[in-house]
């Protein structure tokens, strides 16, 4: 079983990102749970969103303490301390930062596998806004292949209709542009 | 066969009621029930849903347009928790009474106070006494289903009950996971539809929810309560011919693990499903514990109980609500006097955990069994201890 | 109103519903009557059908034989009053009667 957890801000799309991870591997014929910290939401507020994915029935609901993985789809997040708290040993970061990934662990203070995107520079060419939650899921199938990205492309069209093309270009070019250092 | 998707379970819970074709949904939004009836309400404004909604202004009046509606001969839907379950109070007595088979899900969330809203189960315990159907599912898969049987029961011409379906809220509403959404002629092979024995009819008119004098009450009172009692195998009878027809099996007691096992987990709700990682985790180390798991609630079966705990040398009860200045929480009360009129020493542990939304998690399962087995050998009783409190 | 006097929990109707439409016929509030009843005197009647409007057990009903006047009901008027005290031109008023008269022919003109 492998678990995510998102960093966002409210309205950043941070809770839609799990769900389509979910619904993405549930088409894959695996397990999974998508959800959110849960509590009254408001934009802008610094939010988590939780993701498991597995190959047997996730008999779990406790929230994640250890992620395997953490993404953080606001820049600003990551040097507000807690992004990395809990991270398991050998886990990975995967951030939105314009930054190289030397300094993005300098602003952490994280010396794990780093993969770093300037998530928020590909979403407005290639959509014309700053929302990052689909661009960001290029960043983290290409830490970790945690469900094919062609798996991603039926419950992108679900939820984004006319606009999924746009989601799909700006995910796939993130994957390709996203830096990993170990 | 039906197809497995990724759905918020809120949803699958909406879903339940439009495969149920209900007639009639009267509800008023609260956290976290609101995407079910939202959901609800936009299926019926999309023309997925031939129903009527009735957007009320409380509570109250949810339960009083589901008890009119119910009465008038429709199928009928509502949901609710906490604060919205306990504004609904007086009229869910009415309900039961009158022998009305209305469908609620209830989204279990703390009463206030503090306001909360997040998930445990004090709602519903304040509601034990409703003469209601009431049974807990624990993931998704088991709201869609459970909902979906609970018409099929309701509406059974020898039991003629309202049915609560609990979920825990957010743990369970909030959550999206694979659903098994069976086919519409499926479903309609299951539950047919509602076709009432007695209805408020302007051709053939009759009243209901008359006066008792002091020489009929108690004899209605014991109508309603054999009915009750009696639904217990109306319900099974259903469950099993739900397994029939979309292949999975309900019953009121599960069990896991629980052979060769000294000490024994009790939950209900989502909760479980944690347990039973717990459980399988504890195995590995070589403790003897195992979980029993009540999904029927009322009636509460007695002998499928006494039968899952046989062998067991303790078992760990937990509670997700207080019952305050009582000797114990909730279902430790109801399962220590079942245990003494079968005259059954068996050691009884009793943890009011996750209240107020607080995590449960599989140390919180491992450290009460520790507890529970040291108790146990120094004599001591844990009759009701509060989980995780910060002194 | 359920039965009073004992029965069987098995024989009560579903939900304790009242499947006898119109069942309140037979409440014979009359019999909370006692020893007197109104009478209208029809040469003081202006016909202005307060009576008729006000009565709370609908006691007064238009006399088919004489337009405009009411007849009075036995069986239902519990002797309240209120037609009395409410008429415009006093035109009735309180006669005395016996418990074995109470169901009489109705009372007219």
């Amino acid at each position: 079983m492998i678990e995510v957890r998102f960093h966002g801000r409210g309205g950043q799309g941070a809770v839609t990102s799990c769900e389509l991870m979910a619904q993405a591997a549930i088409a894959e014929g695996k397990y999974a749970q998508a959800f959110p910290s849960f509590g009254p939401e408001r934009r802008g507020a610094p939010l988590q969103a939780f993701l498991r994915i597995s190959d047997e029935p996730i008999r779990l609901r406790e929230k994640i303490y250890e992620p395997d993985i953490v993404v953080v789809l606001d820049t600003a997040l990551l040097s507000s301390g807690n992004v990395k708290d809990g991270l398991k040993p050998g886990g990975t970061l995967v951030a939105n930062s314009s930054k190289p990934v030397a300094d993005v662990r300098g602003e952490c203070g994280f010396k794990g596998r780093t993969a770093v995107v300037d998530a928020t520079k590909i979403a407005e060419e290639e959509m014309g806004v700053p929302i990052t939650n689909t661009t960001m899921l290029g960043a983290l199938l290409k830490a970790a292949a945690v469900v094919e990205l062609n798996s991603l492309k039926a419950p992108l069209d679900a939820r984004f209709g006319k606009i999924a093309a746009k989601n799909l270009k700006s995910l796939e070019r993130a994957f390709k542009e996203t830096q990993i250092e170990e | 066969m039906g197809q497995r998707v990724g759905l918020e379970v809120s949803l699958a819970c909406s879903e339940a009621a439009k495969l149920a074709n209900v007639d009639v949904i009267a509800a008023y939004p609260i956290t976290p029930q609101t995407h079910i009836v939202e959901h609800l309400s936009e299926l019926v404004a999309d023309g997925d849903l031939d129903a009527e909604f009735v957007p009320v202004e409380s509570e109250h009046t949810a339960m009083s347009a589901c008890v009119g509606s119910s009465a008038a001969g429709a199928r009928t839907f509502t949901s609710t928790a906490s604060q919205g379950l306990a504004l609904m109070h007086e009229i869910l007595f009415i309900a039961s009474a009158l022998r009305l088979p209305i469908v609620m899900a209830v989204a279990n969330r703390s009463l206030s106070g503090p306001i909360s809203i997040w998930n445990d189960h004090s709602d519903i315990m304040a509601e034990r006494d409703i003469g209601w159907i009431q049974y807990f599912a624990e993931n998704g898969q088991e709201v869609l289903d459970l909902t979906l049987a609970a018409f099929k029961i309701a509406e059974d011409k020898r039991v003629l009950l309202p049915v609560a379906v609990n979920l825990d809220g957010f743990v369970l509403t909030h959550v999206i996971e694979p659903i098994e959404m069976p086919d519409q002629s499926e479903v309609d092979a299951y539950l047919p539809s509602f076709e009432p024995q007695q209805k408020l009819d302007i051709a053939h008119p009759i009243s209901m929810g008359m006066v008792g004098m002091p020489e009929v009450y108690t004899e209605a009172k014991k109508a309603c309560l054999d009915a009750l009692e009696k639904s217990y195998s109306v319900i099974r009878e259903h469950w099993d011919g739900f397994a029939k027809q979309f292949g999975r099996q309900y019953k009121p007691i599960e069990s896991y693990k629980t052979e060769g096992a000294d000490v024994l987990f009790v939950t209900m709700g989502s909760l479980g499903e944690t347990c039973m990682t717990a459980v399988d985790e504890m195995r590995a180390q070589g403790l003897k514990v195992g979980q029993v798991r009540i999904r029927m609630w009322r009636p509460f079966p007695a002998d499928d109980f006494m039968a899952a705990i046989k062998g067991a040398k303790s078992l760990v009860v937990m509670d997700r609500a207080l019952q305050p200045g009582a000797v114990s929480g909730p279902v430790a009360t109801e399962l220590k006097s079942l245990l003494y009129d079968k005259g059954q020493s068996i050691f009884v542990s009793n943890f009011v955990i996750g209240l107020g939304g607080r995590d449960v998690t599989r140390a919180d399962f491992a450290n009460m069994a520790k507890k529970t087995m040291e108790a146990q050998s120094a004599g001591k009783e844990i009759a009701c201890e509060m989980w995780g409190v910060k002194e | 109103m359920a039965d009073s006097g004992m029965q069987s929990w098995k024989s009560l109707a579903l939900g304790c519903a009242m499947t006898e439409p119109g069942s309140s016929k037979r409440f014979n509030t009359g019999d909370w009557r006692s020893r007197r009843r109104p009478v209208t005197d029809r040469e003081a009647c202006i016909k202005c059908g307060r009576c008729y409007i006000l009565c709370p057990d609908m006691c007064y009903s238009a006399d088919p034989k004489a337009e405009g006047f009411y007849n009075w009901d036995s069986f239902y008027c519990k002797g309240c009053g209120i037609c009395i005290v409410e008429c415009p031109k006093d035109a009735i008023s309180w006669q005395e009667e016996k418990e074995e008269d109470k169901y009489g022919p109705a009372c007219g003109s």
